[in-house]
């Protein structure tokens, strides 16, 4: 079931789009007729990629469900950008939550769904980091463990964006928020702390886990229409990086996801019932110093002088994934 | 008004927040000039015709093709191809075999019988051209296409000059240079063979030409003095390779020295050994580094066990043997006799040593002004008689088919101009687009296909073309390995990736465009634009 990259030129699958394609493996994003989910006027900041991320899912799960779908939101930036009352950017049957029972409401509607005999009808639920590792994440763990049939998706930007970026327990080591200052001894957040959701998905053994990325979008769309083929808990976990809390420019949001991937920081897989069925693997493997060293959040690792030892146990990071998930091509090693 | 409780105000879009208004970039669409377009000496437009070949579209593709050249399967092996030393493929992995990919088209065009579109409306004018090498057909092509009436006078029994008289037919085969001058003829152009122009005015005169365009070549062969005995064999290599195409084949011996470092040695060198002689030697004054010949050819004529002798000047030739002098270079890459000589047996000389321009139809034409045995032209390729053109080998040029074929071009481009009192505008050329303004990240791994060689014992002893040409299927991949550098070519990312929205999908060959009242400006679709094509431009604010 796992998407495989096209080698197909000129462009293969790497695009958006590609003329060259058969029309049945070209992505939702490149066809006129998306729902563009997420509508124009929305009050991102620019280069968003939460607001891509959101586009890119709920376009791919409107198509796999034919376009019988519920969504249901947690309160964060996703929310606070798309519905200023009274208006909404959303061109789906969504629904508002609070900050930390998005997963229950999501229950909710499945359970209305099915009480009216309603099986079409497909039930997503999305939030941000926060949303989901913290304060949702107790409604969140319920919903794995009674296998609810719902889509939970986390647009990971790593902290609370639209508050003034503080530090979730997504934040990754080293990184500068409001509350993680870049100072003192050891500037940033801190090492060997923060959840991993996705590994934490998995130990529910939830039919199907996957993370992705906004750089990758021919695998996002697979995944989550790979997740809408399954009923009960489903779980997808995508990178979205932000300009404003990341401190990058804004029309580095792609190559700052493709770096998080292609250093090895961020590992794309999928899962089932807990077991790895998949990893995208890297394609150009760079040092992690090429993904943090844009990024304003790890400016204090590159002063006079450069914390390299810092930098080193990031890489360390970066190493840990690439053999716990097997993320180079067997010829490479 | 009715509404729920505590709900005062109607549900409303986010279309309604014009967010475009935050933009202080603003992302336009350009085309920018493929680096193979702007080094193609006939102005083709390189990218543009692959772009149809990636799809299939073959027909199209020769199409777009022909616009600029008449003779594609002829450049398609016989061009030097600037456009492949150009690629910005080259920085990734391999130039695109752009040159077999022409070939490939040319030759399904001939197989097809694929023809010209017939020429627009009669303009009523009538136009001379002079000789039917590449550079007159090509102007004769583009001339007729205008609507003007085109006669061609050769002065030979057969249409071609150069490409017939001076190219060895392992390099172009004859009936493939036949079909594509037919094709020509065939739009109505009228061919006049063992026609030699005397005199281009009176010519002129008698058939009521309302312009002439020259291109004669250059077809003398170059001679130096070298103290000669009586009996030494002594031949200039145009007159050798022309004699090729008659019944009579030259007879060179079985020891054949050939005197000169450009291309024409190494045909001249290349046929010698197809015609049976057991060692042909190249004699060039200077280094391998400093020869003008192509080096693929070098190459070529190395592996059919033809020898050069480097850093060597012919001082005498005798009756099987010559005398050759050692040379050094100097400081200034100058070679200088070291005086040291040593004696080579040969059977003959051929002398390769460049050729000159019969310039005998041009006396007496006022204006016309002759500089260092080349015709004088302007920018629009007039010589100095208002109404004569002239271009090719016959005046101040690189002289390769393709430039020939670029002259006449550019030649009838301004000949239909000057005939309707007006003048030719050439449209602003785009900026060059450079590698740096490429996303590479976007195109696959593909190594260039390597197009099949006939095997070294049959090029030593048979005319047989040398290079083969490429099946469709890896013509197909070839021409996809095209970056499509600077030029659009509809990948839907900037589409697909723009956060607002506000991009919109014209559809298929229609391109896109921005919705500036939601584009915020971000930059993310010229970043991960593939090919360069979009550019941000502040904002005024």
């Amino acid at each position: 079931m796992a998407y495989q990259p096209l080698k197909f030129y000129q462009t293969g699958t790497f695009t958006v789009g590609n003329r060259l394609l058969p029309p049945d493996v070209r992505s939702v994003q490149s066809t006129q007729r998306r729902t563009n989910s997420l509508n124009s006027g929305h009050r991102a900041c620019q280069g968003c990629g939460e607001a891509l991320g959101a586009r890119f899912a709920m376009d791919a799960a409107m198509e796999a469900s034919e376009r019988q779908l519920i969504a249901a939101n947690a309160t964060g930036c996703l929310e606070v950008f798309s519905t200023p009352y009274p208006e909404t950017s959303w061109q789906i049957p969504w629904i508002h939550s609070v900050f930390g029972n998005t997963a229950a409401v999501a229950t909710g509607i499945a359970a209305a769904m099915k009480v009216k005999g309603r099986s079409e009808v497909r039930v997503v639920a999305q939030g941000g980091d926060g949303g989901t590792t913290d304060i949702g994440f107790g409604c969140l763990s319920g919903m794995f463990e009674r296998n609810d049939d719902v889509l939970f998706i986390c647009y990971d930007n790593e902290a609370y964006m639209n508050t003034g970026v503080q530090r979730s327990s997504a934040t990754p080591a080293t990184a500068r928020t409001a509350t993680t200052m870049a100072v003192g001894e050891a500037p940033g957040n801190v090492f060997g702390q923060g959840k991993n959701l996705p590994v934490i998905a998995m130990a529910h053994e939830i039919p199907y886990v996957a993370t992705a990325t906004v750089a990758e979008l021919h695998d996002l769309e697979a995944k989550v229409k790979n997740a809408m083929r399954i009923r009960g808990a489903r779980y997808i976990h995508i990178l979205v990086p932000c300009p404003l809390g990341w401190g990058h420019a804004s029309q580095d949001t792609i190559r700052i996801a493709r770096l998080a991937k292609e250093t090895g920081l961020f590992p794309v897989f999928e899962a089932a019932h807990g077991e790895v069925t998949s990893v995208s693997r890297i394609r150009r493997r760079q040092p992690v110093e090429a993904y943090l060293r844009p990024q304003k959040r790890f400016a204090h690792l590159f002063g006079e002088p450069p914390k390299l030892e810092v930098i080193a146990r990031m890489q360390a990071l970066a190493d840990r994934n690439i053999r716990r998930y097997g993320l180079l091509e067997p010829e490479s090693i | 008004m009715r509404k729920p409780f505590a709900i005062t105000l109607d549900p409303g879009s986010s279309l309604a927040n014009h967010t475009g208004s935050w933009r202080t970039l603003r992302p336009v669409y350009v085309d920018r000039l493929p680096p193979c377009n702007h080094a193609c000496p006939a102005g083709e437009n390189i990218q543009g015709w692959l772009f149809r070949a990636e799809s299939g579209e073959y027909e199209a593709a020769w199409r777009a093709l022909s616009e600029d050249n008449p003779l594609p399967a002829v450049m398609g092996r016989v061009c030097y191809h600037p456009c492949e030393s150009a690629c910005n493929r080259a920085q990734l992995d391999a130039a695109v075999g752009i040159n077999s990919v022409e070939r490939f088209l040319g030759d399904e065009a001939l197989r097809r019988g694929w023809k010209f579109a017939p020429p627009a409306a009669a303009s009523g004018k009538r136009v001379l051209v002079v000789g039917a090498g590449p550079s007159g057909l090509s102007a004769a092509y583009h001339l007729a296409r205008m609507g003007h009436a085109v006669s061609i006078h050769e002065a030979g029994p057969v249409a071609g000059g150069m490409m017939r008289f001076g190219i060895p037919k392992y390099r172009l085969p004859r009936d493939v240079l036949e079909a594509e001058v037919r094709r020509i003829v065939d739009l109505g152009v009228e061919l006049k063979l063992n026609a030699k122009v005397d005199h281009i005015l009176k010519t002129m005169r008698a058939g009521a030409f309302d312009a002439a365009f020259l291109a004669v070549g250059a077809h003398i062969g170059k001679r130096t003095s070298i103290p000669a005995g009586a009996s030494a064999r002594i031949l200039d290599a145009v007159s050798v390779l022309r004699s090729m195409e008659g019944e009579e084949k030259p007879l060179l011996g079985r020891r054949v020295v050939v005197y000169g470092g450009g291309n024409t040695a190494i045909d001249m060198a290349r046929t010698a050994k197809r015609l049976g002689a057991t060692d042909a030697i190249i004699v060039y004054r200077r280094t391998r580094e400093k020869m003008p010949a192509h080096d693929f050819e070098v190459e070529e004529a190395l592996q059919e066990g033809v020898m050069i002798k480097w850093l060597s000047t012919i001082k005498q030739a005798g009756e099987g043997a010559l005398v050759v002098e050692k040379m050094r270079l100097d400081e200034t890459g100058f070679p200088q006799p070291t005086g040291e000589l040593e004696t080579l047996e040969a059977d003959s000389l051929v002398l390769a040593l460049g050729q000159d321009v019969d310039l005998s139809l041009l006396e007496n034409v006022p204006g016309l002004e002759v500089d260092g045995g080349v015709v004088k032209v302007g920018p629009n390729m007039m010589t100095g008689h208002a109404g004569i053109f002239a271009g090719g080998d016959m005046v101040p040029s690189e002289r390769t088919v393709t430039v020939a074929v670029g002259h006449g071009k550019k030649a009838a481009r301004h000949i239909d101009a000057w005939l309707r009192g007006t003048a030719y505008e050439k449209p602003p050329a785009h900026a060059l687009a450079k590698f740096e303004k490429l996303n590479t990240w976007y195109y696959s791994d593909a190594p260039k296909t390597l197009l099949p060689v006939l095997d070294a014992v049959r090029r030593q002893s048979t005319f047989d073309e040398v290079q083969g040409g490429l099946d469709e299927s890896s013509a197909q991949f070839e021409a996809r390995r095209c970056l499509s550098c600077g030029n659009c070519f509809e990948c839907d990312n900037c589409y697909g990736m723009c956060p607002d929205n506000a991009v919109i999908k014209r559809g298929p060959g229609q391109r896109f465009e921005f919705n500036y009242d939601y584009c915020k400006g971000c930059g993310v679709c010229a970043a991960e634009c593939p090919c360069g094509a979009i550019e941000m431009v502040p904002e005024e604010i």
